[in-house]
Formats: C-alpha cells, sequence, structure tokens
C-alpha cells in the first residue's frame, strides 16, 4: 500500500500566508517528497481560506480598523504528471478572492499565476534502516491576467514572473519520515500603474525592483500509504526590500518575511485508491511587513493512469 | 551521488546566471537627461515682472573683481585644482546638476513631499495628533505633506526661485562678469561634461537657486536640513568643477537667494496658513452649519473618525489672485442637494461605474491616485511638466518662470477648492452608499468640489499655454485625471465637471500673467 501511496501526488497547501496578500501556496507537492509513477495524472481541486486583523508594519505590529479582517479565498485546479519514476511536471493555476471586513476599499478578485514545476528525484537510497531520497526541483511562476500588485494588502498577487530552485532531502524511517528543503526564489522586476513611487526614495518610473526571496520549509510525521499527518515550519525571506512607514500602504517591493507553523494530512480511500482527501492549517507566528495570518485549506484529487498500463505492474516498480 | 552534485552545480550556476545577467537595478526616467542647452541665454530677464520683490535689485550685490586681479586668478586656480582630480561620482554629479537646476531642485522636492505625505496613526484614545513645525522630528513629523501642504510649498518655493533668478539675471547683465570656461581656456578645454553659454556668471544662477531653495525648503521641511545642505555642497562642487562658476559667483548667488527666500518666508507666516488646521469646535461647526442648510453634511469615513484635511485652507492667500475673488469670483455655486434626485442619480452612476473595475479602469485610477505616500496631485502635474520642459532648451531663468506659473495655478486651484470643500461640506459618493467601495485609498475632506480635477484644470491650462503643441494632450490628461475619480468610487460627475472648469478658470489667471510678465 505504502508503493501505491506514492503513485498519489500528495497536495498540501500549507498556506504559507506569508505575504499580506495571502497568496497561498498551492500544490504544496512541489515541497514534499512524494513523486507520482510515470504515466499517471492526479489532479485536483484545492479551496483555502486565510484571514488576518493584526499585521508587521516593519517590526511593529498593529491592526487597522479600517481595513477590519482582511480575508482570503481560493480556489485551485492542480495537477501532477509523472514523466519518469524520478520525474514529476507539476502545475497549478489559483482563482482569488480578497476582501476586508471593514473601510472602504473595495474587494479584489481574479485568476492570480500559473506555476510549473519540474521535480527530479536523482538519489535515493538506504542510510541506516530508513531510506533517504534528494530531490532537485525548478519552477517557474507567471501571472495570467493583469491584475495590480499596486493595492495591497487586497492585491491578489505581485504579479510578477519568478524562478525557483529548490534542493531538498527526504529521510523515511518506517512510518516517519523528515523533508527538509530550502529555497532560492528569483522575482522578476514587476510594472506598476502609476509612473512614480516612493520606496526609500523617489522612483521616476513604473518599474519596481523586486527583490528575491529565500525560504527553508521543514516538515516531519507519520507515512503511510493511506495516511500523512505532518507538522511543517516553513520561514522564508525577502532578501532586501523595505518596511512599510508608519500608517502607510504596504508595498509589492516591501520586505515580506513569515514563519508560519502548522499541520497537513492526506487520506487516500482504500477502496478506491484514486481518490484521496488533503487538509492543512497554518499559522503565521512571526513576521514583517506581513498580515498574521490564520489559514485552513482542503482538496480532493483522484489519479489515473495516462497509458492505461497495468496498474499492478507500476506498482511494483514504484518502490 | 555524482548526479546530485551535476544537478546542483547547474541549479547554482543557474541563479548565478540569473543575476548576473538581469541587473534589476531601475533607472529614473530623467537619470540621463541631457545637459541645459537654452536656446536663448534670455539676458534680459532682469526686466521680467516679479512675483514678490518690489525691484530686481531689492537685495543689493556689489560689483565682482575683475578678472584680471590676483584674487581673481586664484578663483580660477580653485577651479583647475578640481577639475585636475575628478572622481566618477563627481563626474556623476556634474551630469546630473547639468540637466538644470531648477528640474533637480524641483525633483528633489517631489521626493521630500512623497516623504512626508503620511496621515499621522492615531493616539490611544482614538484621537489624531497633529504635526509640530515646533517640534518637527517627534512622532508625527512635521510636516503632514498632504496636498493643499505640498501645492503651497511647491508653489513657495517655485515662485521664490523665479524672483531670485530674475534679481539673478539682473547683475547679471549689469556686471557682465563672463563664466571662468569662457575666461580661462584650460578651464574651457576641461568642461565637458556641460555647455558652455554667453551667459555672465556673476552672481551664479546655480547658487543663487541654493541659497533661495534650501532657505525655504529648510521652513517647509525642517527635518531635512541635512539633506538639504548636503544637495547645496554637491550643486557648489558640481557648478564650481564645471567651469561654470568661481567661489566669488558662488557666494554672491548663494547670498542673494538666500535673502530673496527671506521675502518668501515673510510671506508664508502671514498667509493664513497658521489657521488652516482649525480647532475642534470650528470643524464641528462646518457640520452644523450644512445640516441648518438641510443637507447631509460630509464626515469623516475613517476609523476612528479623523479630522478634516485642512479645513480652512481655503482662506490662504493665494498667488494670482486675492482672497475676495476667491469667494466672490472663483468659488462655483452648490452641488445638487444631498437629497435631490439628481444627486441619487449621480450616486447610482458611480456605484454602477465602481461595482466592477475593469483592469483598464483600476489603471486610470491608480496612474492618477497619487494619493499617501505619493507627491500629491500637484507633484505629478510637477513631473509632466518637467519631463515636457527638458525638451525645450529653456534657460534656468525661464524654466523657473514657468514652473513658477504652474505652481501659483496649482496653489491657487487648491486654495479655490479647499474653499469650495468647507463651503459646501458636501459628502463622498461611500457616505450616501456605504455599499460603494473604492479601488484607491479614500481622501479625508469632502467631494464637492474634486481636487484632482481642479488641480489637473489649472495645471493644462497654464501647460497648455507654455507649450501650445501639447495643449490638446493637457486637455486629455486633464479629463482622465478627472474621470479616474469617478472610476475609483471616490467623486460625484458634478465634482468632477465643476472641478475641471474651476481649475481652468484659476489656470486663466496664470496666463494672464504669463502674457503681461516679460518673457513672451
Amino acid at each position: 500500500m505504502k508503493s501505491f501511496f506514492k503513485k498519489i501526488a500528495a497536495f498540501f497547501c500549507i498556506g504559507v500566508a506569508a505575504i499580506l496578500i495571502s497568496n497561498s501556496a498551492l500544490a504544496q507537492t512541489d515541497q514534499d517528497a512524494i513523486m507520482m509513477s510515470k504515466n499517471n495524472f492526479c489532479v485536483g481541486l484545492m479551496y483555502g481560506y486565510g484571514s488576518w486583523k493584526n499585521y508587521w508594519e516593519g517590526t511593529y505590529k498593529r491592526d487597522n480598523e479600517n481595513l477590519g479582517r482582511v480575508s482570503s479565498q481560493m480556489v485551485g485546479l492542480m495537477g501532477n504528471y509523472g514523466i519518469k519514476r524520478n520525474l514529476n511536471i507539476l502545475f497549478s493555476v489559483p482563482y482569488i478572492s480578497n476582501k476586508p471586513s471593514a473601510g472602504t476599499l473595495h474587494p479584489m478578485h481574479g485568476i492570480q499565476d500559473l506555476s510549473l514545476w519540474a521535480k527530479w528525484m536523482p538519489v535515493k537510497t538506504s542510510v541506516g534502516n530508513g531510506a533517504l531520497s534528494v530531490f532537485a526541483i525548478g519552477g517557474i511562476s507567471t501571472p495570467l491576467t493583469d491584475y495590480t500588485p499596486d493595492l495591497l494588502p487586497l492585491s491578489i498577487g505581485l504579479h510578477s514572473t519568478n524562478l525557483t530552485a529548490r534542493v531538498m532531502a527526504d529521510y523515511e524511517l518506517g512510518k516517519f519520515f523528515v523533508t527538509a528543503s530550502g529555497t532560492y526564489t528569483y522575482r522578476n522586476n514587476i510594472t506598476i500603474d502609476r509612473n512614480a513611487y516612493y520606496t526609500t526614495e523617489l522612483h521616476l518610473t513604473n518599474d519596481v525592483e523586486m527583490p528575491d526571496v529565500a525560504s527553508v520549509n521543514f516538515r516531519t510525521g507519520y507515512r503511510t500509504g493511506h495516511l500523512i499527518a505532518e507538522a511543517v515550519v516553513n520561514s522564508s525571506k525577502t532578501l532586501g526590500g523595505f518596511d512599510i512607514r508608519k500608517n502607510d500602504m504596504p508595498f509589492a517591493s516591501n520586505e515580506m518575511n513569515a514563519t508560519t507553523a502548522g499541520a497537513a494530512f492526506k487520506y487516500t480511500f482504500k477502496k478506491i485508491h484514486q481518490l484521496a482527501l488533503v487538509g492543512s492549517a497554518n499559522y503565521v507566528i512571526a513576521g514583517r511587513n506581513v498580515g498574521q495570518s490564520f489559514s485552513v485549506s482542503g482538496g480532493v484529487f483522484y489519479a489515473f493512469n495516462v497509458k492505461g498500463t497495468n496498474k499492478k505492474e507500476e506498482k511494483s516498480t514504484s518502490n | 551521488m555524482k548526479k546530485t552534485f551535476i544537478l546542483l552545480s547547474v541549479l547554482v550556476s543557474g541563479i548565478l546566471l540569473m543575476q548576473s545577467s538581469c541587473s534589476k537595478a531601475v533607472s529614473s526616467r530623467t537619470d540621463g537627461a541631457p545637459a541645459l542647452n537654452p536656446a536663448s541665454t534670455d539676458l534680459t530677464a532682469g526686466t521680467w515682472k516679479l512675483v514678490l520683490l518690489s525691484r530686481p535689485d531689492s537685495f543689493a550685490v556689489a560689483a565682482p573683481a575683475a578678472t584680471n586681479t590676483p584674487g581673481y586668478i586664484g578663483e580660477l586656480n580653485e577651479i583647475k585644482g578640481l577639475q585636475s582630480n575628478l572622481t566618477d561620482a563627481q563626474i556623476g554629479n556634474i551630469k546630473y546638476w547639468s540637466a538644470g537646476a531648477v528640474l533637480r531642485w524641483n525633483e528633489i522636492m517631489r521626493e521630500l513631499v512623497a516623504k512626508h505625505n503620511l496621515p499621522p496613526y492615531q493616539n490611544e484614545d482614538d484621537t489624531y495628533p497633529i504635526p509640530s513645525a515646533a517640534n518637527p522630528f517627534s512622532y508625527p513629523q512635521f510636516p503632514f505633506a498632504n496636498p493643499p501642504y505640498a501645492a503651497r510649498a511647491y508653489a513657495y518655493i517655485s515662485a521664490a526661485q523665479y524672483d531670485a533668478l530674475v534679481a539673478c539675471w539682473h547683475y547679471k547683465k549689469q556686471y557682465n562678469r563672463m563664466a571662468p570656461f569662457k575666461i580661462d581656456s584650460v578651464i574651457n578645454a576641461n568642461s565637458t561634461y556641460i555647455n558652455k553659454s554667453d551667459l555672465p556668471s556673476y552672481p551664479s544662477e546655480q547658487a543663487v537657486l541654493a541659497g533661495v531653495t534650501a532657505e525655504l525648503m529648510k521652513a517647509f521641511f525642517p527635518t531635512e536640513i541635512a539633506l538639504v545642505n548636503a544637495k547645496v555642497d554637491a550643486l557648489q562642487n558640481a557648478t564650481m568643477a564645471s567651469g561654470a562658476c568661481t567661489r566669488s559667483d558662488w557666494t554672491a548667488g548663494e547670498t542673494l537667494g538666500r535673502q530673496i527666500a527671506s521675502v518668501f518666508s515673510a510671506r508664508g507666516r502671514t498667509d493664513n496658513t497658521s489657521k488652516a488646521v482649525g480647532t475642534p469646535a470650528q470643524w464641528d461647526s462646518l457640520a452644523t452649519a450644512t445640516t441648518a442648510k438641510g443637507e447631509t453634511p460630509w464626515i469623516s469615513l475613517e476609523t476612528p473618525k479623523r479630522p478634516p484635511m485642512l479645513p480652512f485652507f481655503g482662506n490662504v492667500k493665494p498667488f494670482l489672485f486675492d482672497s475676495l475673488t476667491v469667494v466672490n469670483v472663483l468659488r462655483p455655486g452648490p452641488p445638487p442637494s444631498t437629497s435631490s434626485d439628481q444627486m441619487k442619480k449621480e450616486t447610482a452612476e458611480i456605484y454602477d461605474m465602481v461595482k466592477s473595475p475593469s483592469s483598464k479602469e483600476i489603471e486610470l485610477v491608480h496612474f492618477w491616485a497619487d494619493g499617501a505616500g505619493t507627491y500629491t496631485p500637484p507633484g505629478h502635474w510637477n513631473a509632466i511638466a518637467a519631463e515636457d520642459f527638458i525638451s525645450q532648451n529653456f534657460s534656468e531663468v525661464r524654466w523657473a518662470r514657468n514652473m513658477a506659473l504652474l505652481n501659483m495655478s496649482l496653489m491657487d486651484a487648491g486654495i479655490v477648492c479647499w474653499n469650495t470643500k468647507y463651503f459646501y461640506f458636501n459628502p463622498r459618493p461611500s457616505q450616501l452608499n456605504t455599499a460603494l467601495k473604492s479601488t484607491t485609498g479614500i481622501p479625508n475632506f469632502p467631494a464637492y468640489i474634486s481636487g484632482h480635477s481642479t488641480f489637473s484644470g489649472a495645471a493644462a491650462a497654464i501647460l497648455g499655454h507654455i507649450i501650445p503643441s501639447r495643449a490638446g494632450d493637457y486637455d486629455a490628461m486633464a479629463k482622465d485625471a478627472s474621470m479616474s475619480r469617478m472610476y475609483g468610487g471616490l467623486h460625484f460627475r458634478t465634482d468632477c465637471e465643476v472641478g475641471l472648469t474651476v481649475g481652468k478658470n484659476v489656470g486663466n489667471y496664470a496666463i494672464q500673467r504669463a502674457v503681461t510678465d516679460g518673457a513672451e
């Protein structure tokens, strides 16, 4: 059963909510150690909800009665395809809707960014009594619509095209596992609708320099063919950027840092192996220029073999 | 494991490649502005009509030393010393200022406005602190450079720069001492980053601008004295090292500039700005008077409720006309009654417009929003003007004259607009329909008439006079700025249409001045 489990992508929306826009990380398959088998395709629908009342203006934590509670809802379509046993391609497309509970600002909603990932597992070997896997993951994300990044915290995203490189290691010992990864995200500059803006100086241009982002992710827990239950800690830091000034609005190139702690599960039905449910909850425990978001998500996934090859054969080769 | 190492090195080199090949540093539109190359030196500008000074020689400037005296030759040697050791940073500084000191001081001013344009955070008891000029460094820092404050700062500094340069040109013509690069062939050969004009250099126009601007900026932005002083030094270094002026040209100019600033500072202390904030009792009386007329008074849509922005700025003394003209001639009639069908229709119109905003509409709203943390709508029109003036080959004095006309129009438009806003104290669309949400921040003052429309109407009128070939474009921009406030859910159609007309009427006073000031 364990082997079958690995054919199915585990999609965990850990709801990083690392930034004020509650741009939750969607298909967390890019951050876990689960691979789809060759020719298998898993597709799923996720729903996420996150909200915050307090946020950090630089290091100063405050609320804002002109925003009230800022909530973010997300519906995402995502998929994972096994090109080879150790090479997967993943995608996600979210629709996001952000809304303040108070004040006069207009809610924002729309389709956000397309993310594509290639996930490669070059190493899988026995170490001690367990198994060590090493992954290299590359990703690109790019906006699908011309939503504005310049109405934070209500903008649905930052509108930059990003390139991501990640190195990840997973160690599995019996039913327990530990996964750790480090990520570097290169963010392309963005353009905004106004042609002058102030950061720590005045810029007479609509071009905004977007600092890169580094993050680490650590997850550990229980993993069998039918159930994964894990604790997740994620910390991301913007490599540059500036603080929101006192009583100013946030800006896309702020230094947005967040550490989140949360839990996630995935349950695969015993009688219908193709069907799985996922869920997660996360809370921002420390941050800078971000909202202190609590977010939950849930989703349903269905896996099938695109080439219609013999499942039993697949199973035997996959582990 | 070998594979892993290969992969890791591919990843690492990929990241390094991305970083090295894609420099993310952004550059401003005017970074590479060409060196000022005036079509005319405007040598007779000393006769142009002054704003506040009664005469161009109100402040005496002593005759300079002759160019064959030992003292002057020593000054030339000082320049040669500067020119022999120029670092890349100093060359960059020369190129930066060579585009024109009026342009660069205007940009610095806009930067300071943007930096200080933040509404104060509330106190524990939900009241709001008011910035204090007497205690500028403590929170909330002085000033809160909101649109009326900014309009007035731009106008005072621009008008003072203009008067100071008219006086400067008066003495330049009178004393007729040529610039170092005209007098000394070695300096001439080393003066490669500027255009060398025949304009006499005593007193230095850059020095006059530095003196007059620094003195006024210190009053408007008292926390920025160190920054302003550093800019003065940078301009002095650039001007002397480029061979455009000697130390005595500089000293005479800076002194003259600072003296002329004092005339504007004195006016500023008595122009009624000190009473523009008002008192809680006065704020209440605005609402009471509106209710007595049977109208719904404006209320702050912020939480906690913020006192209205500079409610008595409408009583500030204008530059282009007198205060009676504000009230009797320029202030428009009333908006539709808050209980009228017309107002209901206009509210419904804005609600429909902003209900489901398109990207195109949001783009227009954000392009013109110029809200908190920006250089404000008057700053936006300064940017439009400055970037157009770069290609017009104006002399510094003509630059200053045109910026003064623009900024006096903007300040006076602000005065008429604020006078109207607080005379009628009319609500915003989202006050009359709380389901109506805006796609940018809602300003904390009454709706009628639209500030963006009034500022833009005035700016488009005077800029269209200065550069007639662009008049149609300026009108279109003003219309866009005005409409953006409807698309954004911030204003009724009447606010915008009447605002544009009132602004245009204000701009016409500037045009009247322009055709008679001797510069055309």
